[in-house]
């Protein structure tokens, strides 16, 4: 039985419903454009009373928008923006980046001597400072330059304005992809940190189109990833070319376009599979260009996104180092841990082209994207010899005695790109779907796509390097 | 143009002309939306820019540029305006 | 014969919703189309810094801050940006709730003084829900600079709400923000906004259906706002108001068995 008294609102709702038919009889339209039209016409007149518009309208904004938008240079504007930035991140972030790393080694040194003044036990020296502190080091020294210097160029061509541009630009394909055109509003902002872009999809209203810019976000790659993809880059494809950082750039540039045209090809088998759906009503503002806040961007982009987004590295790196140098040494039979665990994922491993310390690297940085290439050198490093780390080229040489060619290079750059969203994300997923299902089918989905490309990617070379 | 005036609508219109809006096609939430937007019956609207593929389309609605796809586009029914 | 009504509440879910803020005397919101500024406003007033991007979807979920005027604290919430009070996206949606039913003291339109018509149409709706209103003029500078003479005593004087030029990102203009923030919280001035007049029959329309609210507790909705509504069918906002006129009074609440 239900008790409850009657609700009043229902009488004013039947009273409502007799003369809303009276008034649309009379005015000839819905109650609702009738509101609207005195609304816009009350702000139409109180703004001709109060505003004098400029005489003669020199238009900067269109004519800005009329080059960045057409249809000749609107692409390639936005792909050599890309470029461009990725280019001056790399660039830029070479020197900091060495001068980082030799310093961290030259205290790892003090460190070390330390330890061996006190007696400390070596299981105890090896958990904190080759474990602990080597894997901070890493983390802080290969993050830190480029994401001081790409987040505040993106931040640049956020303030500007720039990115509806970009969105005007693509909506043509996602609408092909049978997504909204605010999607990629929200790939900009996954770029900066997918679990952002997670919640900035709450800007598309159809549930359908949402979910689909929530489960494809994480093909976009996020700051936590960056490093690891400009390391990957310089590296190995570039090797031997004389503008290194320039291919370095346009590699990692590639790598971002690869990302964004799964994106539409996921949404679009989506959105006729699992998610079928026609687009809903879209629209954007192409707001005015700002003059932009230098120091604002300067000190947000620090504040915001690159202090953040290094602490939780270091927080996640710290006893990830440890626990790994722990598992690196702890030996059952004559193999250790780490090595175990490599052994039992390398056949998956050689079948994406890539090993198992490298799949297992991904999997135990699945708190955090950051330490996935601080956990592969200890793991590498964890086993036989010590090698001396000082330069980022030295990196090179212990990937190289790995077997490591740039088929595998190329490889963990596209895992790493299309692989599981990190925890966070997934979290952040599951609390703006509120759907286990659709948080498993975002873990599914992302590191199934991996798995397909990796696969493709290495058996296509294969068969190719069979031919010539 | 007859009978052609009937079916005239936004993305009709050639590229930087204007067009006073005459009716809505659309109905329910894509309709209240258009409203929402501005495009009121009586509104003069300027068609001012095509993304480089061609659709959407932007127009300058009371002072702002606003995009619509093609075809939510042709759901809104315009006069056009000479001057 | 009952009407069946959920105990839980119509989609009012507690994370997107905005709580008020328990610990300030007043608490303000700041509402706004995108690109309004909204956000450097808010960074303004609190001191609270808050990331700021020429684009929609920057402000996601509400920011809040404190500030002192006068010796009390006044709370601030920025909410996402939202170009009408029909929400057309979930976050859309929080900004709506929160003005209508989170009992904000003040409500500071933020708008765009080189867009001014288009913004107008926002302001215009919020004054429907609230009288409590105060208009920022913000970018006044970039409005200047683009040309636009803009009559802020008339402005001010056809809407009959406080309105304030600003530049929030060189800093001018808040104080006086600040001052009329303040009038209108404390309630030194009592505000007779200049509402939208429709046709004449609607008008009618109104008044019968505000009559006929007036047996009915609202909660301190607006009559003519909830009339509104009602005579529109709106029905994702009539089930809100359902819930949010119940909240104290605990009535209408479906017991099963």
């Amino acid at each position: 039985m239900r008790v409850e008294s009657q609700d009043p609102l229902a009488a004013a709702a039947g009273r409502a419903k007799a003369l809303r038919r009276q008034v649309e009889d009379l005015e000839g339209t819905d109650v609702r454009d009738t509101l609207v039209a005195a609304l816009y016409a009350k702000a139409e007149d109180i703004y001709q009373n109060s505003v004098i518009e400029p005489q003669q309208r020199v238009d900067w904004d269109q004519k800005v928008d009329d080059i960045l938008t057409s249809k000749v240079l609107g692409y390639p504007l936005m792909l050599l923006a890309l470029g461009v930035i990725l280019w001056i991140s790399i660039t830029a972030a070479n020197y900091p980046s060495e001068l980082l790393a030799t310093s961290f080694f030259a205290i790892e040194k003090h460190l070390s001597a330390v330890f061996a003044k006190l007696n400390a036990p070596g299981w105890l020296h090896g958990f904190v400072v080759l474990g602990i502190y080597r894997s901070l080091g890493w983390v802080i020294a290969v993050m830190l330059p480029p994401m001081a210097i790409f987040f505040p160029l993106f931040g640049l061509l956020e303030d500007l304005g720039y990115l509806p541009r970009v969105a005007f630009n693509l909506d043509r394909l996602f609408q092909k992809a049978g997504a909204h055109g605010k999607q990629a509003l929200t790939m900009a902002m996954g770029f900066g940190c997918n679990a952002a872009g997670v919640m900035a999809a709450r800007i598309i209203d159809s549930p359908r189109e949402r979910m689909l810019a929530i489960l494809t976000n994480n093909f976009m790659p996020c700051n936590g990833r960056f490093p690891l993809l400009i390391a990957m880059a310089s590296l190995f494809l570039s090797g031997g070319f004389a503008r290194v950082n320039l291919i370095a750039a346009l590699i990692v540039a590639a790598v971002v376009l690869f990302g964004v045209a799964i994106t539409f090809l996921v949404s679009y088998i989506l959105s006729r599979t699992l998610l079928r759906g026609v687009p809903s009503f879209f629209t954007l503002e192409l707001p005015p260009y700002r003059r932009p806040q230098i120091m604002q961007i300067l000190v947000r982009s620090l504040l915001d996104r690159t202090l953040p987004v290094l602490l939780r590295a270091v927080k996640v790196a710290a006893p990830a180092g440890g626990i790994v140098w722990i598992l690196a040494n702890l030996h059952i039979g004559d193999l250790n841990i780490i090595g175990h665990g490599a052994s039992f994922l390398d056949p998956l491993g050689s079948l994406l082209g890539m090993d198992g310390y490298i799949l297992l690297a991904f999997i135990l940085a699945f708190p955090a994207n950051e330490i996935v290439l601080p956990v592969l050198l200890m793991s590498y490093l964890g086993v036989g010899a010590m090698l001396e780390f000082d330069s980022l080229a030295a990196m090179k040489t212990l990937f190289a005695s790995r077997g490591w060619t740039w088929v595998t290079a190329l490889n963990v750059m596209i895992f790493s790109m299309l692989h599981f969203p990190c925890g966070t994300t997934l979290l952040t997923i599951y609390n703006e779907t509120k759907s286990r299902l659709w948080t498993c089918a975002a873990a599914v989905l992302t590191t199934g796509t991996a798995v397909l490309v990796c696969v493709v990617i290495t058996q296509g070379i294969a068969v190719l390097q069979k031919l010539f | 143009m007859g009978l052609g005036q009937m079916i005239y609508t936004l993305a009709d219109m050639p590229m930087g002309t204007a067009g006073m809006i005459m009716r809505l096609k659309a109905q329910s939430s894509t309709r209240r939306r258009l409203l929402d937007l501005g495009l009121v019956p009586g509104t003069v609207v300027r068609y001012v820019r095509q993304s480089p593929l061609g659709d959407p389309i932007a127009f300058d609605i009371r002072g702002a540029v606003v995009a619509l796809r093609k075809v939510d586009a042709q759901t809104v029914f315009v006069d056009p305006v000479k001057e | 014969m009952c009407f069946i009504f959920p105990t839980v509440g119509p989609k009012m879910n507690h994370r997107d919703s905005v709580p008020r803020h328990t610990a300030a005397d007043y608490t303000i919101c700041l509402a706004g189309n995108p690109n309004t500024g909204k956000s450097t406003v808010f960074n303004a007033l609190t001191g609270l810094k808050q990331h700021t991007g020429n684009w929609p979807g920057t402000t996601v979920s509400q920011t809040r801050g404190l500030y002192q005027y006068a010796g009390k604290n006044l709370a601030l919430i920025d909410l996402p940006g939202t170009y009408s009070m029909l929400p057309n996206s979930p976050e859309e949606k929080i900004a709506r709730d929160f003005i209508c039913f989170g009992r904000p003291d003040v409500v500071v339109v933020v708008v765009d003084a080189a867009c001014l018509e288009r913004n107008l149409n926002l302001v215009l709706q919020v004054l429907e829900i609230t009288p409590k209103v105060v208009v920022c003029l913000n970018l006044i500078d970039e409005a200047k600079r683009r040309g636009f003479s803009i009559d802020v005593r008339r402005l001010a004087s056809e809407l009959k709400v406080p309105v304030v030029p600003t530049a929030a990102n060189r800093g001018s203009g808040l104080d006086c923000l600040k001052k009329h923030i303040w009038n209108s919280a404390s309630k030194k001035i009592e505000a007779w906004p200049n509402l939208v007049q429709y046709p004449e029959v609607l008008e009618c329309s109104l008044q019968q259906l505000e009559v006929e609210l007036t047996r009915i507790s609202l909660n301190g909705l607006s009559k003519r706002w909830v009339a509104l509504r009602l005579l529109e069918d709106d029905k994702a906002a009539l089930t809100l108001i359902k819930h949010y006129s119940t909240l104290s009074t605990g009535r209408w609440v479906c017991n099963e068995g």
